[in-house]
């Protein structure tokens, strides 16, 4: 069943998405902290869990397959209700200060990687 | 024509699907036509996407970029945070979780790295502007972690309206930046393997800009970019407005 599928992954969604809100009030700031990497950890703890037991049903990675596919076209559907306007009316200032630390985290990246990699 | 919109008015969600599919046909059309693949379809559309989010600002003169012309308020939507982060998760069941829990300190190093850097930078850049006091510089180096640390800090330590939306401005621009940089440096700085993604979402931080950049490179990479990138905003709103800005207060 599809269904069983679709609820796992909103059970996940929901117990992280309520472990970062909490994390976050318990550090006294008005954010959530992690809510959707504490998701999507628990999402593979459910799994490996799932196909252990043998309760994986067929049919059911369908259900989140489908989500997990969906993902680029929800980022499109971002990008095209983004403040693009906004942010190119900001200013040269709020393009500089914007652009230019990307370009510097690029050229810092590899050697980041190099120094802190763990095999 | 009017029951054309008043249809597509009560379904507006469906008909986000529809737009985005041609979209994206459109886009993996003209990658494949005029790019010779060499970029791929989803960062042209991706692309495209930011051109009539620009556009719709234009038309629709609001902060939702297309999704404030009442005929795409679908859009808004279906690329809104809850669909956004729900499709995060889903990607994570392809996932390794022993791949992630090794690479944890690198992610770790990567965060703090990364905020550091953006709050640096973006003081710095302030600075020359002509800056000089503590609240305004705090605020536009926090609006160069994300848009939402800017404003955030801005308003827990007391910044004027004006540097509020500057901080939101700068970091649009950094998303912006990162969507669009992303595809087109990833091979050249060894951003090709899921332990080079965790440690690239922890430094870049904004979750829009690291899942559309990646997203773009190589879609199996996704999840281990989003599931540093997530910790980014609220680690950011926690050290920014504390630390950083007492740390700026002495100096200024």
């Amino acid at each position: 069943m599809i269904i069983y599928g679709v609820a796992l992954l909103a059970l996940s969604f929901l117990l992280g998405q309520w472990m970062g809100e909490a994390l976050g009030h318990l550090l006294g700031i008005d954010a959530n902290v992690g809510g959707v990497g504490f998701a999507m950890i628990i999402l593979m703890l459910l799994k490996d869990w799932f196909l252990r037991e043998g309760w994986m049903k067929k049919d059911m990675d369908a259900g989140i397959d489908f989500w997990g596919k969906m993902y680029i076209p929800v980022v499109i559907a971002m990008a095209a209700s983004l403040n693009v306007k906004g942010a190119v009316s900001s200013g040269l200032l709020a393009i500089l200060a914007g652009f230019v630390p990307v370009a510097v985290c690029f050229a810092v990246f590899p050697h980041m990687l190099r120094r802190f990699k763990t095999d | 024509m009017e029951l054309f919109g008043g249809l597509i008015a009560k379904n507006g969600l469906v008909f986000a699907f529809l737009i985005v599919g041609l979209l994206t046909l459109g886009s993996e059309f003209f990658s494949r036509k005029y790019l010779r693949s060499k970029i791929p379809g989803s960062a042209v559309a991706i692309f495209a996407g930011l051109l009539l989010g620009y556009w719709g600002g234009v038309w629709g003169n609001g902060e939702k970029g297309l999704a404030d012309v009442k005929l795409f308020s679908g859009l808004g939507f279906f690329g809104g945070a809850m669909f956004r982060d729900f499709t995060i998760v889903a990607t994570a069941y392809g996932a390794s979780f022993l791949l992630v829990k090794r690479s944890g300190w690198l992610g770790f190093i990567s965060l703090v790295l990364g905020i550091s850097l953006f709050f640096v930078l973006g003081v710095i850049i302030a600075l020359v502007w002509g800056y000089r006091d503590a609240v305004s510089l705090c605020t536009i180096g926090a609006g160069a972690c994300t848009y939402i640390i800017g404003p955030v800090t801005g308003a827990a330590i007391g910044a004027s309206s004006e540097v509020i939306a500057l901080s939101i401005g700068t970091g649009l621009a950094k998303t912006i930046a990162v969507t669009i940089l992303t595809p087109l440096v990833a091979k050249r700085i060894g951003l090709d393997n899921p332990q080079a993604a965790m440690a690239f979402g922890g430094l870049m931080g904004t979750s829009s800009g690291v899942a559309a950049g990646l997203a773009a490179t190589d879609p199996e990479l996704v999840p281990y970019g989003a599931v540093t990138a997530t910790f980014y905003t609220g680690l950011g709103c926690l050290v920014c407005p504390s630390a950083f800005y007492g740390i700026l207060e002495l100096m200024f």
